[in-house]
């Protein structure tokens, strides 16, 4: 593993917090006192963050309904995006957005999208956008293998292509596209890499519960797109640890394969294991770091429930800048 | 004052407004046209005749050749407005917001309110719309009835060439998404432009005819047709005022409102099927904010609620026609 110690820590800071965030919204939502619809991001902590420690805040991302990791990765704020998820005015969108519209634009984070497959046009569009400025920035969407078979998706795909826009198609393959499984819904015999790869794009392959091989893989993508060579897809493979949505009863799932995927495909297990194997950290301070991220996740949460309320006299505000 | 085509409005704006600010940015299907064929770059230059030259002029990174994907064309327009520029999406007929609605309406509408505030996303997507070529059930429709009603739009449909070079300047220069509708029937009409850099507001409607006995409405190539009736009308010593609201999202209410409360009868023309367009909603205003001045039953002239057929008869049948204006004047006019 060529990163410095720094890297390392703040990686797994990241997708502690990650986790943290998540296990907790898992446990508010049940008792009712979150709204709306909540898609939680568990298992696939290494791809954002594996993904998003490459850029800086020039490059931009496009995420989806699954999108608090994206968004934590890209350097949002635990808090402002906690006191979203309440509803609060002061939340990163005021409230107005909530869970599936999280957007930080000064931070290149371009929205979490509540349609699937939405994505992928924008980041092409952004993409135009850097390529026109010239200075080696890029746009990546993130797309799960449900967002692989919408039409938006292959419609993005080619423009990218035809424009050598400086696009990365990241993507995310859990194998459930909402409740239905890989093996049915994606109509290729062998991965979406390949689909992507028939558009005409140079595409790489990892392992999406790997931080390593996250990170590796998309040094090598992100050199050849900033080079100038168009755009680029990867496929990680990848767990997702909870539903499609908070509620989901997952009736779909095999006997066992939860308890399975959390002790043999958890990021955060396998990165503790490759880090303490080479003596770069230790299990203490990985303790120490897991440890600080539940605690900001309990402030965020803290200042979430004693955070300001909007009123009815907000929700026509910033619909238009002037009518 | 000079006279121009109102295609060579859209086209010599875009062109003024690409050099006065160089983060405009045209996409779309056969901008360029020609590309990767034998003919080469700009061998068509858009098949409205409303891109011509800017290739050659702005060059590739300025001015997007895309394939068919309007979906595509749209989104990529939201995410160029994201990111500091002022994208130019042209969807080549307006009736394919069909494939494109999501990035539309749930997308560029919608990213500065859902994003708190924080986001500007001045997209501009212009689209010919309207009948009048027998271009049949697909490629012939108003769509401004539907855009109008979601938050977030704003929609201009200019109906002469000074029109087109001021609200197209606006709607360039705004923050806000606009879709910017052009009918294609009206692409050859020539109207005189004024010199020099104005530009015109939206929500703010233009009286076409000044008369005292009834408020006519028309929006886009309605326009002309309710002029023939208004101007026939004139002959027999009736005065139509003939209110054109230019934009409608915003609407200039103000000015319908102060016609109606004038002449106390109202007459709205609208190209689009009778259900839920254009002409209900003014009509809704109006009796709700003016009923006290009615003196009749407002009347609605619209297409028929069907799909628009092919044959000439059959084309020429759907479109509200100089007649019907005229009937449905004479009836606000003859009632009680």
């Amino acid at each position: 593993m060529q990163l410095s110690r720094e890297e390392l820590v703040q990686a797994f800071s990241r997708m502690c917090t990650i986790r943290a965030f998540e296990e907790r919204l898992h446990d508010e939502i049940a008792t009712g006192e979150i709204a709306g619809f909540t898609h939680l991001y568990c298992g696939q902590e290494a791809v954002a963050v594996g993904v998003c420690d490459h850029l800086d805040n020039n490059d931009k991302i496009v995420s989806t309904h699954r999108g608090h990791g994206h968004c934590l990765a890209k350097g949002c704020d635990v808090t402002d995006m906690m006191k979203e998820i309440w509803g609060s005015s002061e939340g990163l969108c005021k409230g107005r957005g909530g869970s599936m519209h999280i957007a930080d634009a000064d931070k290149g984070m371009l929205g979490a999208n509540g349609i699937v497959g939405a994505g992928a046009p924008i980041a092409v569009g952004a993409a135009l956008s850097l390529k026109l400025d010239g200075k080696g920035k890029v746009a990546i969407t993130f797309s799960g293998d449900g967002a692989c078979n919408q039409g938006t998706t292959f419609e993005a795909m080619n423009m990218a292509v035809v424009t050598k826009a400086p696009c990365i198609f990241v993507f995310e393959n859990n194998h459930y596209s909402e409740h239905t499984g890989f093996e049915y819904a994606v109509g290729t015999n062998k991965d979406i890499a390949s689909r992507a790869e028939a558009f005409g794009m140079k595409v790489w392959r990892g392992d999406g519960c790997d931080f390593t091989s996250v990170y590796e893989t998309m040094r090598e993508v992100l050199e050849y797109v900033r080079a100038g060579n168009g755009p680029a897809a990867v496929e990680f493979d990848t767990e997702r640890f909870y539903g499609h949505f908070e509620g989901d009863p997952q009736r779909y799932r095999g006997k066992g394969e939860l308890d399975r995927i959390r002790e043999t495909r958890d990021c955060l297990k396998i990165f503790r294991a490759q880090v303490t194997g080479a003596k770069l950290l230790d299990d203490k301070e990985l303790d120490e770091i897991q440890k600080a991220a539940i605690a900001s996740v309990d402030d965020a949460v803290e200042a979430s429930r004693a955070a300001a309320r909007p009123t009815a006299a907000d929700v026509t505000n910033d619909v238009y800048i002037e009518y | 004052m000079a006279k121009m085509m109102y295609r060579d409005a859209v086209l010599s704006t875009l062109f003024e407004e690409m050099e006065r600010d160089e983060s405009i940015v045209v996409l779309g299907e056969d901008v360029v046209g020609g590309m990767g064929t034998p003919g080469g770059p700009e061998a068509i230059g858009g098949i409205w005749s409303t891109s011509t030259g800017l290739f050659g002029k702005f060059g590739a990174g300025r001015v997007i050749d895309t394939p068919i994907s309007e979906s595509a064309i749209v989104g990529a327009a939201g995410g160029l407005a994201l990111t500091g520029k002022r994208p130019v999406a042209e969807l080549m007929f307006a009736d394919f917001i069909g494939v494109s609605l999501d990035q539309i309406w749930n997308q560029i509408a919608k990213f500065r309110y859902m994003f708190g505030g924080k986001t500007r996303c001045p997209a501009v997507i212009r689209m010919a719309y309207g009948a009048g070529y027998n271009a049949a059930a697909q490629h012939s429709q108003s769509v401004h009835h539907i855009l109008t009603g979601m938050p977030g739009l704003k929609v201009v449909m200019p109906s002469t060439p000074e029109d087109v070079k001021g609200l197209l300047r606006t709607a360039l220069r705004g923050d806000d998404p606009v879709i910017f509708l052009e009918h294609k029937a009206l692409y050859g009409i020539e109207g005189e432009v004024p010199e020099g850099d104005y530009t015109i507001p939206f929500a703010h409607a233009r009286q076409v005819r000044a008369g005292q006995d009834v408020t006519i409405v028309a929006t886009g190539m309605m326009v002309g047709i309710a002029e023939v009736a208004a101007d026939a009308l004139a002959e027999e010593g009736i005065g139509c005022d003939l209110i054109d609201p230019r934009t409608t999202s915003p609407l200039d209410e103000e000015a319908i409102l102060d016609s109606v409360e004038f002449t106390g009868r109202l007459v709205v023309v609208d190209e689009a099927p009778p259900r839920c367009n254009l002409a209900t909603d003014i009509c809704a205003i109006v009796a709700e904010k003016a009923f006290a001045s009615l003196k009749a039953p407002p009347q609605m002239v619209t297409a028929p609620h069907s799909p628009i057929p092919f044959a000439r008869e059959l084309e020429s049948a759907y479109i509200p026609s100089s007649d019907a204006v005229e009937a449905a004047v004479r009836k606000v006019l003859n009632y009680r």
